[in-house]
C-alpha cells in the first residue's frame, strides 16, 4: 500500500486546523472562518481509499473540536457523510473539472457546519446563532468551493513531484523481437 | 454500490464518535489537552516567524528614533509614578473610610498577563485560548480582561494553555451594572454572530433610565467577576416584551476581534 497520499491528506489537513485557529484574516475580513476540512474531504474522497476517508473523518474532526468549543468528536460524523456520498459514487464523477470540483467543495463545505450545527442543536448545546449565521454560512460555502480546485492542483502537483512516477512503456517488447535464424546470424 | 466495507467504515467511524461524545467532561478535557498538544511545535514556528519581523524592525531603527523614544517613555514614567502616589493615598483613605465605616476592605486585583495564541475555528462559538495554563495557576472562572475593559472568563484549563470563553458567548453571561444615578442591573447576553464588539443587556427594568453613552460595569453579583469592571457603553435603548422590559445595545471597550494579549485576574 502506498502511504505516501494518506500521509499527505493527514498532513494537511493538520495544518489546515492549525491555519484556522490561528489566521484570523477571513474573519476580520469577511466575518467568518473558512474551514479547509470539508474541501479536503472532497478530493480524499474521490481520490484515494476508504481508511483514508475515514481517517480524515476521525482526524481532522477531533483536531478541529480540540481548539474549539465544540464537544470532542462533535465533527466527525459531518465530515464523514460529506465524504462517503462522494467516496461511493466516485466512479460516476467529474473529478478532474474544476468547475465540478468547485460545485462539489460547495456542496461538500455548505453541508458540513449545516449537519455540525444540527448536531450541537440536537445535544442540547447553545451555538451563537442569528441572521448573520447566513451570512457565515455562505462565506464559508463560498470559501470552500474556491479552495477545493486549489487542493486538486496542489495534490495533484505534490503526487507529480513526490510520488512514484508511473512507469513509461518501453518501445522494446519481447513479443515483437525478429527472430533471426542461423543463416543471418 | 453500498458495499460491506463502507458500512464497517461508517459503523466504525460513528462508534468513534459516539464513544467521545458520551465521554465524562473531564476526559473530553484531557483528551483535548492532548490532541492540542500536537500542535505544540507549530505554535513555536508561528511565533518565532512572527517575531521575527518586529526583531528585524527593531534593529533596523534608527539610534536618534529610539533615544526619542526612551525619553517619552521616562516622561510617561514619572507620570505613572505620580498618579501611583495619588493613587496609594486615595486607596489609604478608602480603607480608612470603609474600616470607620465597618465594611469590608475591597481586596487589589492580581492580574498576570497572558499571550493569545489561537481563537476558536467554529464561527459560533467566542472563545480564544490563552497561553497560561494550571501550571502558572490559572483555574476556570478567572476573568479575563485587558487596559480597556472585560474580555471573558476561563473555561477549560490545561497544564500549558487555558480557554476563555469570551463575553457575548453564550456560555459567558455577565451580570451588569449601568453607570447611572438608579444603577439598573442587567445581564449581558449574546448579541448578533458577526459584530463581536455588541453585546445585548437584556433582563432590565421597564423603568430602567438608560442613555446612549452610559458606562456599563460588572455589578459583581454572580461570584465569578468583581464588581467595577468596564465592559462597554450603551449605544441604543429599546423597550421588549410589550413594554415590560427594556433592553440595551452595548459596545465593547474591548477589542474581540484583535486580541493579542490579556490578563488574567486572580481573586
Amino acid at each position: 500500500m502506498n502511504l505516501f497520499q494518506p500521509i499527505l491528506i493527514l498532513s494537511f489537513a493538520f495544518l489546515a486546523v492549525f491555519g484556522e485557529a490561528t489566521l484570523g484574516a477571513p474573519r476580520y475580513w469577511f466575518g467568518a472562518q473558512i474551514d479547509l476540512l470539508p474541501a479536503l474531504m472532497v478530493y480524499a474522497a474521490l481520490n484515494a481509499d476508504l481508511v483514508t476517508v475515514s481517517l480524515l473523518a476521525v482526524l481532522g474532526g477531533l483536531w478541529f473540536d480540540s481548539f474549539s468549543a465544540n464537544p470532542l468528536g462533535i465533527s466527525i460524523v459531518p465530515l464523514l457523510a460529506v465524504g462517503l456520498p462522494f467516496h461511493m459514487r466516485r466512479d460516476l464523477i467529474l473529478r478532474n473539472l474544476p468547475f465540478a470540483q468547485l460545485m462539489l467543495g460547495a456542496a461538500a463545505s455548505a453541508a458540513a457546519p449545516a449537519l455540525t450545527l444540527l448536531l450541537l442543536l440536537n445535544g442540547g448545546k447553545e451555538p451563537l446563532l442569528g441572521w448573520g449565521t447566513l451570512w457565515q454560512w455562505l462565506v464559508m460555502t463560498a470559501g470552500g468551493a474556491v479552495a477545493t480546485p486549489f487542493i486538486f492542483a496542489l495534490f495533484d502537483w505534490c503526487g507529480r513531484a513526490l510520488g512514484y512516477q508511473p512507469q513509461t512503456e518501453m518501445g522494446f517488447r519481447p513479443d515483437r523481437e525478429i527472430r533471426h535464424g542461423r543463416i543471418l546470424r | 454500490m453500498f458495499k460491506q466495507k463502507n458500512y464497517v467504515a461508517l459503523g466504525a467511524v460513528v462508534f468513534v464518535a459516539v464513544v467521545l461524545l458520551s465521554l465524562p467532561t473531564r476526559a473530553t478535557g484531557r483528551l483535548k489537552l492532548a490532541l492540542g498538544s500536537w500542535f505544540l511545535p507549530l505554535f513555536g514556528l508561528a511565533s518565532a516567524s512572527q517575531q521575527l519581523p518586529a526583531d528585524l524592525a527593531d534593529s533596523v531603527l534608527p539610534r536618534r528614533e529610539l533615544l526619542q523614544q526612551i525619553d517619552a517613555l521616562r516622561r510617561e514614567n514619572q507620570q505613572l509614578k505620580e498618579q501611583q502616589i495619588q493613587t496609594a493615598a486615595i486607596a489609604r483613605e478608602n480603607d480608612q473610610l470603609r474600616g470607620l465605616l465597618g465594611w469590608q476592605r475591597q481586596v487589589p486585583w492580581r492580574l498576570k498577563l497572558a499571550n493569545v495564541v489561537m481563537r476558536d475555528p467554529a464561527n459560533w462559538w467566542r472563545t480564544v485560548q490563552i497561553d497560561l495554563g494550571s501550571r502558572d495557576g490559572i483555574q476556570t472562572n478567572q476573568p479575563v480582561l485587558t487596559a480597556e475593559g472585560l474580555v471573558g472568563r476561563v473555561s477549560a484549563v490545561s497544564y500549558v494553555s487555558s480557554q476563555v470563553v469570551l463575553v457575548g458567548d453564550q456560555n459567558c453571561r455577565v451580570s451588569a451594572m449601568v453607570e447611572n444615578a438608579t444603577h439598573d442591573m442587567g445581564v449581558l447576553t449574546p448579541g448578533g454572530p458577526l459584530d463581536s464588539s455588541l453585546v445585548q443587556l437584556g433582563y432590565l427594568a421597564s423603568s430602567a433610565n438608560l442613555k446612549p453613552g452610559q458606562d456599563v460595569l460588572t455589578s459583581g453579583l454572580g461570584g465569578i467577576f468583581p464588581r467595577g469592571i468596564p465592559i462597554g457603553k450603551i449605544v441604543d435603548v429599546q423597550t421588549v416584551e410589550y413594554g415590560l422590559a427594556t433592553e440595551a445595545s452595548v459596545k465593547l471597550n474591548a477589542n474581540l476581534g484583535a486580541l493579542e494579549q490579556v490578563w488574567v485576574m486572580f481573586k
